[in-house]
Parts: structure tokens; C-alpha cells; sequence
């Protein structure tokens, strides 16, 4: 039976293992930078692009940006709160791609577009 | 029992992992925003998606992200592909891809960027630097007892979730309403 | 190194939760090469049992009785020109093949073909499960689009609906088994297959026979849910060749046409596994509680080396009846082969299953035991593997919005119903 810690040439392989792998701990701060990125990824494509499924895309993104955070906190505090949390978000993101798909299959029906920047009209 | 690598719960080579999936989903979160084809958008989403719950995998919440692969990725983009697929996108690819206010847009978002990068270089001594390892092999379990409750007693969310079941319902509806020609 | 490989076989859970890579690995790669060759068995039995269910003999020519018939398709398919169509969009159509492939095959990983015997037993198994499995989609409507051409289109948008519509039905039915998991001490379910098949085993009955007639039901709506979400007959709509040539895969040839089969028959497979684990028992052997002794054991660790004995023998009767003609005579060698092949493989098994009948630690002991469990559970999938055979000989195939109709409006409201019914007997027996 090998141990990892009795064995010396196996712990000469774990530290050369680590080194391959950055030698930094994975923290929760770095969950939080990749969600930054991803929730500015989402902004940006909610404030630029022109077509709609785009857009709401960008909205998913920006939701996943979200629940990252939250489950990376969740790890942080050892509860289940953060996770909880992110399914009842998964949820509210499906109740929006439905509903905002819905209302692009309308419109596309009326106005043959889904350019977000020709949905200017009130009413028509 | 007698197994030799019995190195405890630990994932092997977490970060090489956790670069490795976030470098995935953050390039195609960048590829979601950028391709002209919505088709391609829509593909590159679900491998953010997908890298996005195995991040989660490695945070211990693998109810999230069961949760993130069988409603995100087997159900909404799906949803997304079949409308990209009703709708005429061979027009909207040879238009203009970004709005006239573009450049607003983008400094709006830097500015939010910068807001972050302040905010991350500042404070990052003020995040606790603790993880602790939640219990994987029952995380469904607890995660049904902050929704549902135990032993007779109410969870803390029962009632978001009641609330939770009734948004969906009320989308359902919404989605029919709006599709429909002739109800 | 030795001790390296044999200490797993003491162990009594998954090597993934053993933290046991080199197992696990070894795992991954027999359960790729069984189900590799399970779908090419698959193949040859399918042209066989449909051409004998209408009269004809099916394959004869390469082989005897068309055995090698796979390997010349197979060959055939590698040596085909692989054509891409100029307007299609070349990346997607590149990937999509892959999609659906690794879909079928990463869901694998958590089917426990015994309560050891599994790459890795996760708490979210079935969910898993569904998951990756319905991602499986994904690779079928992006086929679809990518040959830019308005049958395969059609036929990725009919699957898309087709899949989304059955798999509300397939979730709540299996929710009404997931249920029945909780009916313990504790009442706490559980999501992880081996748990499921462990539940099934405390309270004494296959889910299938458990508040008859509600797993029965719930289990019927599975199974004809499953149907539709591998495409097979008589939900075959995006295929349908009298309507849309070949569906979504009209533009695909040669090699990443066979991928796609490949990632159609082991999903077939995947999907009858979950019906196994959830209503059948899965590993379990019948009567694992009523006939108990060592000498029932030994009984029912008969029966896989009594299978393959059975099978030579078929086999010795098709040489033995083989023309008695010169031209014949490489296919009766050929046969007597197989069929010799087969004995030994049925008298390797007797003798495990006579050398480790007594001591259950021993590594023959461990080895019987394994390949009690695998073998019942490769039985169950198998006959659900017939009967996607025969369905396809026997019924015609749904039209569309018949199809949509008896999605929403039947499968759904009864496995809704049964769904509740269930929560409500179970609230009472409790």
C-alpha cells in the first residue's frame, strides 16, 4: 500500500505536478473575476448588437455571470443559500427565454425584423 | 478499502481544470457576442454554458449543475435554435451587426469593467480567503431541504419556490398568448 | 504495479468514489469497446430479426448467416467519398456528428451495470442522465441546419419539437419513480442510480410492480417516451424516408453518416438503461430476496455461462444444417468457429461460476459476482433492445400532429396524474 506522504518519489512527483498546474490555489476570488468577465461579455452584447436572439443571449450570460457568484460564494460560506439561490435564477431565465422568444416570434411575424433597433414604435 | 490512491475527496490538477474551463467560457462568451451568425452565437453559448457548469461541478454544487445542463443547454438554447430557425437570420447576418450608438454602449461597458477592476483590486483582502468543502454526496438532498423543507418544518425558500412555479406557469402562458395566431 | 490493479477488486463502491483512476479509466474504455460492440451486434441482429419478422433471410452472403455483414458496412462506410456540400456551413457541419456522439456516450458514465461496477456513482446521477442526454438534440438539429437544405431542416426542426414535447412525459414519469426512492425510514430519495437500484432493493420490489398499476404506468409512458427521443419507429418523423428522404442526416455520408448511427443505436441503448435501473432492478438477478441461500446464488450464477452454452448450440445447428455443398464449406468453418468460440466463452463462465461459488472474497468469488450483476442487466437492456426491433416491424408509422397530439395531450396529463397519485399513496402509506 502506497501513501502518498510516505512515499518519496511519489511526493517529488506531486510538487512537480503542482508546479505544472500554476502553483496557485484556486480561490473564490478568481470564480469572481471569471464572472466579471462574463457579466461584461453579457453588457456588451446586450448594449451593441442589433439582433434580438443576440441580445437575449447576452441576458443568458449575464444570469450565468450571476449564478456563478453565487455558487462561488456559497462554497465560501459552506451553506447552501448561494445555490438555492441559482436554481431559482436558472428558473427565472427560462421563464424569460420563453417569454421573450415569444414575443420576437410575434414580431417578426408583424414587421419581418429582428433588428432591436427598428422596434421604435409604440404601437402600430 | 484498500485502494492505493486514496487521496480523499479532493478533484486532481483543480487548476489546470478551472483555468482550462473558464478560459473556454469566457473565449466563447467573447465568440457569443461577436459572430454575425446567430446560429454560431448560439453554439458558442453552449459551451460557455457547458464550461460554466463544470466550474460549478468544481465549486461542489453538482445539483447546479445538472440543473445547468438539462434547463440551459437541453431546453433554452434548444428553445433558441428552433426560433433562430424560424426567423430569417440570412438577412440579418448580411445587415449591420452592432446599433448606431455602439460606442456608447461599449464605454458604458468599460466603465462598468473599470468599476469592477477598482473594485477587485481594492477589496480583494476583504474577501475571506476560505473555502470550505460542502458535503458533495448529498448535496441534493440538501438543497430539497432549503426548498422544500424537512421533518415537517418549512424550508427557507418553500415559499420562493410556490412563487417560482407560479412565474413559470404564468410565462407558459405569456409564450402561448404571444405565439399563438388564433386562440 | 500489481497491487496498483488488483486493489480495486476489494472495493465495494464505483471507482470514482474510490478516487481509483486507473480503474476508472479501465472502466471507460471496456464499457466504450462494449457498447462499440453492442451496437454492431445491434446491427447485424437488426437486419436479421426485421428481415425474418417479414419472411426474408436478411444478410447471407458475407459470412455465414451475414455474420461479418457489420464489418463490410463498416468498411464500406470508411471507404466512401465524404462529401460536404457547398453551401453548407462546414465547421458546424463538422461538429454536429460529434455532438450527438459524445452525448450518447458520456451518459455511460454513471449507468451501474452493477453496485461496483460503474465508472463513477454521482449524487445527481439520473439528472445527470437526462441531461447529456438531451443534448443529444443539439447534434441532430445543428446537422439539420448546417447542410443548409430544406429536408434536412425540416426534419432537425420536426426532431427538436419531437424531443422537447416527450421529454416533459419522460421527466415527470421518472420524477413518480424518484419518488418511490423516498419511501424509507428517512424519507429521503435519492438521485444517484446505484441508490435507485439499492432502493428498489430495501423495500423488496421492482418499481414496475410497486401501488400497482402506478409503476406500471408511469414505466409504459417511459418506455413509449423513449421511443420517441431516440427517433426510432414509429416516432422515426425526422427520418421518415417516405416524407423527407433521410431527415437530418440527408447530406451526411460515408464515415460521419455511421457516426451519427453509431450515436443513435448507443443512445437506444443509454435510454434502456435508465428504464432498467428505475423499474427493473437493474443489476438485480429475479427474486433477489425470495430465493436467498448460497445455493440460489450459485443457481443464478449459472445462467451466463448456460446463455452462451445455448447460444453454441444454435450455432452447431446452423453448421450441422448447412448445405452439404463444396461452395458451403468456408461458412461451415466459419460457423463451427464461432460456435466453438462460443463454448469456451460458456465454459470460461461455468468455471468461474463453479470457482467462486463458495468464498465471495476471493478474487473468483469477485469475479462471479460481477458477472452475475453485468449479466442480468445486459439481459433486461437486451430485451428492450428486441423490442425496439419489433416495433419497428409491426407499427406504422404517427403522422406529425398526431404524433405532438399524444405527446401533450395523453403521455403528459397521465404521468402527471400517475405523478400525484404516487405522492399521494405514498403520503399515506407513511
Amino acid at each position: 500500500m502506497l501513501t502518498r506522504a510516505a512515499n518519496d518519489d511519489d511526493r517529488r512527483r506531486t510538487t512537480e505536478f503542482e508546479r505544472l498546474n500554476f502553483m496557485v490555489p484556486i480561490t473564490t476570488f478568481h470564480y469572481l473575476v471569471v464572472a466579471a468577465a462574463l457579466f461584461v461579455l453579457g453588457v456588451i452584447g446586450v448594449l451593441t448588437r442589433r439582433n434580438v436572439v443576440i441580445v437575449l443571449m447576452s441576458i443568458e450570460l449575464i444570469l450565468n455571470a450571476v449564478n456563478l457568484n453565487l455558487v462561488a460564494f456559497s462554497r465560501m460560506w459552506g451553506n447552501l443559500h448561494g445555490q438555492t439561490f441559482a436554481v431559482f435564477i436558472v428558473v427565472d431565465a427560462a421563464a424569460e427565454a420563453a417569454v421573450g422568444l415569444g414575443i420576437l416570434i410575434a414580431f417578426f411575424r408583424n414587421k419581418e425584423t429582428i433588428n432591436v433597433d427598428e422596434i421604435d414604435l409604440l404601437k402600430w | 478499502m484498500n485502494s492505493v490512491v486514496n487521496t480523499g475527496a479532493a478533484p486532481v490538477a483543480t487548476p489546470f481544470f478551472f483555468y482550462f474551463l473558464a478560459g473556454a467560457a469566457i473565449v466563447s462568451g467573447l465568440l457569443v457576442i461577436t459572430r454575425r451568425n446567430a446560429v454560431h452565437s448560439a453554439l458558442s453559448l453552449i459551451v460557455t454554458l457547458l464550461s460554466v457548469a463544470g466550474l460549478y461541478l468544481m465549486l461542489y454544487a453538482p445539483f447546479v449543475a445538472g440543473v445547468q445542463i438539462i434547463v440551459y443547454a437541453g431546453g433554452i438554447m434548444v428553445l433558441f435554435l428552433f426560433v433562430i430557425m424560424l426567423v430569417n437570420i440570412e438577412r440579418s447576418a448580411k445587415d449591420r451587426q452592432f446599433n448606431r450608438i455602439w460606442p456608447v454602449g461599449l464605454a458604458a461597458a468599460c466603465a462598468l469593467l473599470s468599476l469592477f477592476v477598482s473594485a477587485f483590486v481594492k477589496g480583494r483582502n476583504l474577501f475571506p480567503d476560505r473555502l470550505v468543502a460542502l458535503q458533495e454526496s448529498s448535496n441534493t438532498q440538501q438543497i430539497a431541504a432549503m426548498l422544500y423543507g424537512e421533518a415537517g418544518r418549512m424550508g427557507p425558500y418553500t415559499f420562493a419556490f410556490e412563487i417560482a412555479s407560479l412565474l413559470l406557469l404564468v410565462a407558459i402562458l405569456g409564450a402561448v398568448i404571444m405565439t399563438k395566431k388564433k386562440i | 504495479m500489481l497491487n496498483a490493479f488488483m486493489s480495486y477488486l476489494g472495493s465495494t463502491v464505483p471507482p470514482g468514489n474510490a478516487d481509483n483512476q486507473l480503474w476508472a479509466l479501465i472502466y471507460v474504455l471496456i464499457i466504450f469497446a462494449g457498447v462499440s460492440l453492442a451496437v454492431v451486434a445491434m446491427n447485424w441482429i437488426e437486419r436479421k430479426a426485421l428481415a425474418h419478422f417479414q419472411i426474408r433471410l436478411g444478410p447471407m452472403r458475407v459470412g455465414p448467416h451475414g455474420l461479418l455483414q457489420p464489418i463490410a458496412d463498416a468498411l464500406k462506410l470508411m471507404l466512401k467519398e465524404d462529401i460536404i456540400p457547398a453551401q453548407a456551413d462546414a465547421v458546424v457541419f463538422w461538429v454536429a456528428p460529434l455532438i450527438g456522439l459524445l452525448a450518447a456516450f458520456t451518459v455511460y458514465t454513471v449507468i451501474p451495470f452493477g453496485p461496483s461496477q460503474a465508472v463513477s456513482d454521482m449524487n445527481i446521477g439520473i439528472l445527470f442522465m437526462l441531461g447529456v442526454s438531451s443534448l443529444g438534440v443539439l447534434g441532430i438539429i445543428t446537422a439539420g441546419w448546417a447542410s443548409n437544405s430544406h429536408y434536412p431542416l425540416i426534419g432537425a426542426l420536426r426532431s427538436s419539437a419531437q424531443m422537447v414535447s416527450y421529454e416533459v412525459a419522460m421527466g415527470l414519469a421518472i420524477v413518480s419513480a424518484l419518488l418511490m426512492t423516498s419511501l424509507n425510514r428517512t424519507g429521503t430519495g435519492t438521485l444517484s442510480m446505484i441508490g435507485i437500484v439499492e432502493a428498489q432493493q430495501q423495500q423488496g420490489v421492482w418499481f414496475i410492480f410497486k401501488f400497482f398499476p402506478l409503476g406500471l404506468i408511469a414505466f409504459v409512458i417511459f418506455a413509449i417516451a423513449m421511443i420517441a427521443e431516440t427517433n426510432r419507429a414509429p416516432f422515426d418523423l425526422p427520418e421518415a424516408e417516405s416524407e423527407l428522404t433521410a431527415g437530418f442526416h440527408t447530406e451526411y455520408s460515408g464515415l460521419r453518416w455511421s457516426l451519427f448511427m453509431l450515436g443513435e443505436y448507443a443512445a437506444m441503448i443509454a435510454v434502456s438503461s435508465i428504464a432498467v435501473t428505475l423499474w427493473l432492478g437493474g443489476w438485480m438477478r429475479p427474486f433477489p430476496n425470495l430465493l436467498t441461500g448460497s445455493a440460489w446464488d450459485f443457481i443464478f450464477s449459472l445462467f451466463p455461462g448456460l446463455t452462451f452454452a445455448g447460444l453454441a448450440a444454435i450455432a452447431f445447428i446452423g453448421t450441422a444444417r448447412m448445405p452439404a455443398q463444396a461452395y458451403f464449406r468456408i461458412q461451415r468453418i466459419g460457423l463451427a468457429v464461432f460456435a466453438a468460440l462460443l463454448g469456451l466463452i460458456a465454459l470460461l463462465l461455468l468455471a468461474i461460476a463453479v470457482a467462486g461459488r463458495t468464498n465471495d472474497a476471493s478474487i473468483a468469488g469477485r469475479f462471479r459476482e460481477g458477472i452475475d450483476y453485468v449479466y442480468w442487466f445486459v439481459l433486461k437492456v437486451a430485451v428492450f433492445m428486441y423490442l425496439f426491433i419489433w416495433y419497428r416491424a409491426t407499427w406504422p408509422r404517427y403522422r406529425f400532429d398526431q404524433l405532438m397530439r399524444v405527446g401533450w395531450k395523453v403521455m403528459l396529463p397521465i404521468s402527471l396524474g400517475v405523478l400525484i397519485l404516487t405522492a399521494i399513496v405514498g403520503v399515506l402509506i407513511s
